[in-house]
């Protein structure tokens, strides 16, 4: 076992560890801060037999890696702002058509073009509500280059088990940044793969409206002939009208991920056994917060931190029992309106315990902005 | 031989079909199905990706695998499916809006990758399924939902688009000429790199009846007689102009396609790594 840390990018993380979760197939287009990860995958992919494309735009990449995955292959993509605004039509398609695919978003600041280079988690509710229709996604954030290559292999096998777009969202800090990482060795992280139909060819179907089934998931070019669909359907995936059929449909959508919620809804806690003030955050800011707690304790004052690093579905009866003893609640995070603390809000009891710490110009969250909200 | 009827590749559970009298995607499906047959393609090998437009809903009657994808996007995901799988018969059946207007970018970038697909397009010069407004392929002055005063715009003359992006294959047909375009498609089936047949066809509900061509055979009978060959095409004077368009196989190359020149930038990969 390899205990010695290599020096690597959170960004070079994902896409190792992508490649650790059994990817073959990327497709997508430059966008800073996102770019590093298809330039490693342009390099590894072929070496081991699988493909690398850089296609004309996120609409297409999009399209291509759904595509990918349709035929069999662990596929995914990677950008930022501008092309995961692009991208959202195909989302969809991947959640109507339950196509497990993985879609990483460097978060970058500011509306439309805004601040290439610099940080922001300004699109936490894109990530959940990006999209038009009843449809329900799952959302993780990394904090450190470490839990870059960890969700990025908990993405996939996500993905690959609830047959559901995943998003890995870091911020472009934890993008960008270096730190030692001892690479997990093989066999080490429990990789999942689609389960495979095993029903006789003709009985195939390729999707289960049961609330709570995932269907099992077949490739183009087996011996089943099967449809995907990107329209309202029956269980064949041929078009289907009916009133009754699409309430089962969408809601299917729904409940599997509820089924799974143990196993999808991902938080870490420090020191939230006994706090006072409970701070909760994601992404970069995590660190700020920890930092900034640690020298509260030292100072005498009982303060822990909440990691969410799913997002979505969002972990608001984990928050709620953390903060059950909290005096006051800190949601630290890189946006103007508090869209985290919006959604802490909806789950506690007493939401008027609250206090919010923004930055939203492209700079992180700081112990020093923490720390004023715990004074 | 017995006639190919095409039969083992239709759905059906599908029928009767949701198309107008006259339309011409019946018939072209039919020719493809047929086509699938004389080639002698297993179902499973063959994946039909078509796009949303009225030419879209052919899924419905095909009993091979299929991902019916977005508006204007089939190509895209065609060309996934593809590259994950370069073995699978990848066929795009996707409306002129779909194929070469809010898809444009798509169709040029295939063919300059020279991706082993075949795209049928159908062409019935607007769009049909949306109730019958211009497309890029809408011949100047023709009559729209969007342009009833007359297209100030011009339309795409799609294969000189897709032949200068690269293609290998391109052709066109009318949809008045089955047989013919059951070998065009088995021409675009069989050519290792990106092949595009556009099928020229009747809108006998909005096109047709705003442009003059009342009955659904009117329409048909126009289509025949603007069907040039090549040779007849270029002796006629202002062709283009007067809506004459060429038929038959315009272009037919053997370029590697894409998977093969992936394959072998694989290999001199695997080979750097060994001889290291
Ligand atoms: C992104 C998006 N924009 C618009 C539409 C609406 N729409 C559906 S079909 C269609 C046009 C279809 O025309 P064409 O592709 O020529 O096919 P036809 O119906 O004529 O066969 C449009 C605009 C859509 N489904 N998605």
């Amino acid at each position: 076992m390899n205990s010695v840390g290599t020096l690597m990018q959170g960004n070079e993380a994902i896409a190792k560890g992508a490649l650790y979760a059994g990817a073959s197939y990327y497709a997508g287009y430059p966008i800073t801060p996102s770019s590093e990860i298809a330039e490693i995958c342009s390099r590894e992919l072929p070496k081991r037999g699988g493909v690398f494309m850089q296609m004309e735009d996120e609409i297409a990449s999009m399209a291509a890696i759904i595509g990918a995955s349709a035929s069999g292959a662990k596929a995914f993509t990677a950008t930022s702002g501008p092309g995961f605004s692009l991208m959202q039509e195909h989302i969809s398609a991947a959640v109507i058509m339950e196509m497990p695919v993985v879609v990483v978003n460097v978060q970058r600041e500011g509306p439309c073009v805004g601040l290439a280079t610099k940080p922001a988690q300004a699109d936490i509710m894109q990530l959940r509500w990006g999209r038009h229709g009843d449809q329900a996604i799952v959302a993780l954030i990394p904090a450190t280059v470490r839990e870059c290559f960890e969700l990025a292999v908990k993405a996939f096998n996500i993905a690959e088990k609830y047959r559901v777009p995943v998003i890995l969202a870091p911020d472009e800090v934890v993008g960008h940044m270096r730190e030692s990482v001892v690479v997990p060795a093989p066999g080490e992280l429990e990789i999942v793969d689609r389960v495979r139909p095993t029903c006789a060819p003709g009985e195939y179907r390729p999707l289960d409206f049961t609330p709570g089934a995932v269907a099992p998931l077949a490739a183009f070019g087996s011996e089943y002939v099967f449809r995907m669909t990107a329209s309202m359907s029956g269980e064949d995936a041929c078009s289907n009208s009916d009133p009754a059929n699409a309430a089962r449909r969408v809601a299917q959508l729904y409940t599997k991920l509820e089924a799974g919620r143990e196993d999808i809804v991902l938080t870490r806690g420090y020191d939230t056994g006994d706090c006072d003030v409970l701070v909760v955050a994601a992404g970069s800011p995590v660190r700020a917060a920890r930092t900034a707690a640690r020298e509260a304790r030292a100072a005498g004052r009982k303060v822990g931190v909440l990691q969410i690093q799913t997002i979505w579905p969002f972990p608001g009866a984990e928050i709620n029992a953390c903060a059950a003893k909290a005096e006051r609640v800190v949601v630290a995070e890189m946006n103007y309106d508090g869209q985290i603390a919006g959604e802490v809000r909806k789950c506690l009891d007493d939401p008027s315990r609250i206090r919010t710490v923004n930055t939203f110009n492209g700079t992180i969250i700081t112990p020093g902005l923490i720390a004023e909200a715990l004074a | 031989m017995a006639h190919a009827t095409g039969r083992a590749y239709i759905r059906r559970e599908g029928l009767p079909h949701i198309s107008c009298a006259g339309c011409g995607n019946g018939i072209i499906a039919g020719a493809m199905a047929r086509a699938f047959e004389e080639l002698g393609l297993a179902r499973n090998e063959i994946v039909v990706v078509p796009g949303i437009g009225c030419s879209g809903t052919i899924n419905r009657y095909l009993n091979v695998n299929y991902l019916h994808s977005t508006h204007g996007r089939a190509l895209a995901f065609a060309t996934g499916i593809k590259a994950a799988n370069p073995a699978l018969n990848v066929v795009c059946f996707v409306g002129d809006g779909d194929g070469v207007t809010i898809g444009g970018n798509h169709l040029i970038h295939a063919a300059r990758r020279n991706m082993g697909i075949t795209v049928i397009l159908v062409n019935n010069y607007n769009y049909g399924m949306t109730g019958g407004q211009v497309s890029g392929a809408t011949p100047a002055d023709a009559r729209t939902s969007t342009t009833m005063m007359g297209n100030p715009e011009r339309g795409f003359d799609i294969c000189e688009l897709v032949r200068a992006a690269g293609a290998n294959f391109v052709a066109r047909e009318t949809a008045v000429a089955g047989v013919r375009l059951k070998k065009r498609i088995k021409e675009a089936l069989t050519n290792p790199g990106f092949s595009l047949l556009e099928v020229m066809s009747p809108c006998t509900t909005l096109f047709g009846p705003r442009n003059g061509k009342k009955t659904p055979v009117d329409m048909l009978r126009w289509l025949k007689e603007k069907a040039l060959s090549p040779e007849k095409f270029a002796k006629t004077e202002n062709a283009a102009a007067q809506g004459y368009f060429r038929v038959g196989t315009l272009a037919d190359e053997r370029a590697d396609s894409f998977s093969t020149r992936y394959e072998a930038m694989r290999r001199r990969v695997l080979d750097a790594a060994g001889g290291r």
